[in-house]
């Protein structure tokens, strides 16, 4: 089995995106190559015009539970997490090209971040026998 | 993850680099470890200080993975001491 791991990133909140970033993060400490793929709406909260704004929490904080510790601006710094994991380890950042397609959007409005646009089997191909998350 | 030394020789060691990652959360002060290993020769001593106490056993996996001593851990006032030899 592959020591890769590979997270296909499909919601685009903070919280989702923060869980998503420590697992990368910690992958490439821990010298696994990570594989990323952005789908739909965490592809969307990749665009650069819109990358330091807010996204918003997961159907999962629905009151009553406390919601405000997360909600504090800056509270959840996924986005510097991502980029401390590519500048600590092996880590590639791909845009669905087919999400690109769906929400009308160029690879040139994503943030720089993110490496290049890729089809699903190059994805696989670099997942290879590794473990791929859904998030 | 036991310490491969005793406490009082941990005591004796001078570390050759400090990462002070206090205050910072998980996965904050592993990248950090990651981060200063990389600026330090083989066979020199990190210490990490950290006021998260998972840190301890995350850095001790984290040196198992990748082939660094972890030498043990030093409490301090708020936060510890992990202390982690460049195997390669």
């Amino acid at each position: 089995m592959s020591d890769s791991l590979s997270l296909v990133l499909f919601s685009g909140t903070d919280d989702k995106l923060m869980a998503a970033a420590t697992l990368a993060a910690g992958a490439a400490a821990m010298d696994r190559p990570v594989n990323v793929l952005l789908m739909f709406w965490a592809l969307d909260a990749f665009r650069a015009d819109r990358i330091a704004t807010t996204h918003g929490l997961a159907y999962d904080a629905a009151r009553p539970r406390p919601t405000e510790p997360v909600e504090k601006v800056g509270a959840l710094p996924w986005l510097e997490t991502f980029r401390q994991a590519k500048e600590i380890g092996e880590m590639s950042i791909r845009a669905c090209s087919g999400s690109l397609d769906t929400l009308g959007l160029d690879p040139t409005e994503l943030d720089p971040i993110v490496d290049s646009a890729g089809g699903i089997a190059s994805f696989l191909m670099a997942a290879e026998s590794g473990q791929i998350l859904f998030i | 993850m036991p310490a491969t030394v005793t406490e009082s020789e941990l005591e004796a060691i001078t570390a050759d680099k400090v990462v002070d990652a206090r205050g910072a959360a998980c996965p904050g002060p592993l990248l950090e470890a990651k981060k200063g290993m990389g600026t330090v020769p083989v066979g020199a001593v990190l210490e990490i200080w950290s006021s998260d106490p998972v840190t301890k056993s995350d850095i001790g996996a984290w040196s198992a993975k990748v082939g660094h001593a972890f030498l043990g851990v030093l409490v301090a006032d708020g936060y510890e001491r992990v202390l982690v030899r460049r195997q390669k």
